[in-house]
């Protein structure tokens, strides 16, 4: 991509000489320049072509009193959207998006590892790269793929080859957590719930721990600290959380884990 | 004849008017090389020199690049949209059909809008992969990092604000739905756990905030017009400056030498 012709191998040269050894800077005219223009061109062309062929789509006029079924999101939110299935709107609407950009930010802050820094390698940070396509690919794009294409009357579980019936009767048979396991009486089931809930993030957390010791050893814990340790376990937690919360949905049609007159989980 | 026509380009080339505008030749030798980076505003947003792999397509994937045109896209189309849109419930619609048909470009104009948008989201999510991939955000990066999560969270503004604007059925209830969520904020919105403490209701909450009142009507429209095309702009173009800027200061990333 970089190389030019004959003239600027000339003046690459030149260059090494003077900026001393190891230096493998170029000029930024012609090779950096040169890259972004036909990257510029190329991207127009195709922006051009896709504008002349697909129309954007535009349908009848705005009826407040008219809503449509299934009411969709723009689709870079239908990842949202789809967790509304397994959690209350203060949950999957308010909390996870702040808990996505806090997470999002705090990324480089929570990462010591040296290595790796400007070129890509697998071996040398494993587990971040793991951690952040879990998050990144396996949570955040496949959910806006399972929101987009098979979701949909009563935002009900169409695959894209089936007809959307709008009148499909699902059989409501969600129940809560502590009802599964036989729990009748109302503060039992609080009670069990919020425990269910506490001890999976104390457990966890200490899991957690004994596993990063086991890997990297106490002096690497030491220097990572206490608060990237303790960031670091609730957002991956809470990671855990929602493929926990969607098995128990899809698998044993569970609705709430804690179930409170002010929150339910 | 050739003569003369040298002659004359270098009359005009030596003039005081040529030399004012350009300040240096363009023949192939390093010292223009330098000038044509550095002395040209638009392009001095690179430093005139850079590491071999950031030229490079497979280490940059010009996401970041691609990005910024989607922005610059959606902005140059964006104006000519704007003489022919007007944000109000009755007009609404009608000038988009009116746009669609009768003005010269109109659809193409809104189409290259709206899929450069959709780019943008794309482009802005592919190039936080990359430079995940390439660890670009360890020391001295970490704060542009930040900066750039602020950048994808105002496309997704900007994104949500524009698609209202139609004002279809498919624009107010993909709003509707997105912008519910905010009735369900906890304390700040009327549906959400514990909203007795700050007594909010449905036209004084968090989402009544954000539509101009407790339904999504006329009033939301204006405000969403206003976000999308004068107050998210101007915030993400402040964060961009300090993006790129950084980005000058630190340098690209790569592995050390």
């Amino acid at each position: 991509m970089a190389e030019m012709g004959s003239a600027a191998t000339r003046v690459e040269v030149t260059l090494k000489k003077a900026t001393g050894p190891g230096d493998d800077k170029v000029h930024t005219w012609p090779n950096l320049v040169r890259a972004e223009f036909l990257c510029t061109l190329f991207v127009m062309i195709f922006l051009l072509l896709w504008s002349l062929l697909v129309d954007a789509p535009l349908e009848e006029p705005a009826d407040p009193g008219r809503t449509p079924n299934p009411s969709k999101a723009p689709w870079y939110f239908l990842g949202l959207q789809e967790i509304l299935v397994f959690f209350d709107p203060w949950h999957a609407g308010v909390v996870a998006p702040t808990f996505i950009i806090m997470g999002l930010m705090v990324i480089p802050y929570i990462d010591i590892n040296p290595k790796g820094n400007g070129y890509y390698t697998f071996q040398e940070r494993k587990y971040e790269i793991i951690t952040f396509i879990f998050g990144f690919h396996v949570l955040w794009i496949s959910t806006i793929i399972i929101g987009t294409f098979v979701r949909g009357p009563g935002w009900n579980w169409f695959w894209p080859w089936e007809v959307w019936d709008a009148h499909l009767v699902e059989a409501l048979t969600n129940q809560d957590l502590p009802y599964l396991v036989g729990i009748r009486d109302y503060w039992t089931a609080a009670v069990f719930g919020l425990s269910l809930i506490i001890g999976f993030f104390v457990l966890g957390t200490a899991a957690m721990y004994w596993w990063v010791v086991w890997l990297k050893g106490r002096e690497f814990m030491q220097r990572w600290g206490a608060a990237r340790f303790f960031l670091t376990s609730f957002l991956t937690l809470n990671m855990i959380a929602v493929v926990i919360k969607m098995l128990l949905r899809h698998i044993l049609n569970v609705k709430y884990i804690l179930v409170t007159p002010w929150i339910n989980v | 004849m050739s003569s003369q026509f040298d002659e004359l380009k270098r009359q005009v080339m030596e003039s005081q008017v040529w030399q004012s505008i350009f300040r240096h030749g363009y023949e192939d030798t390093p010292r223009n090389r330098i000038l044509m980076v550095s002395g040209n505003v638009w392009l001095h947003l690179h430093p005139s020199k850079v590491r071999k792999h950031a030229t490079r397509l497979r280490f940059t994937w010009c996401m970041g690049g691609i990005t910024f045109l989607m922005y610059l896209v959606t902005v140059v189309t964006g104006v000519y949209l704007m003489f022919y849109y007007r944000p109000v419930a009755e007009y609404a619609y009608a000038d988009i059909k009116y746009l669609e048909f009768d003005m010269p470009f109109g659809m193409l104009m809104r189409n290259m809008h709206r899929w450069a948008a959709h780019g943008m989201v794309i482009a802005v999510w592919l190039h936080m992969f990359r430079v995940f991939m390439t660890g670009s955000y360890k020391p001295p990066r970490e704060f542009n990092w930040v900066v750039g999560v602020l950048l994808l969270v105002l496309t997704l503004l900007l994104s949500f604000t524009g698609y209202l604007l139609p004002w279809d059925q498919l624009a107010i209830w993909a709003v509707s739905v997105g912008s519910n969520m905010g009735r369900a904020t906890p304390l700040l919105g009327y549906e959400g756990p514990f909203n007795e403490v700050l007594g909010v209701n449905p036209i004084y909450d968090a989402r009544a905030f954000l539509f101009g009142g407790g339904e999504i009507g006329a009033h939301t429209l204006l405000r969403f017009y206003i976000l999308h095309c004068i107050f998210i702009p101007l915030v993400t173009s402040l964060f961009l400056a300090v993006h790129f800027w950084r980005i000058r200061r630190d340098g690209f990333s790569g592995p050390a030498l």
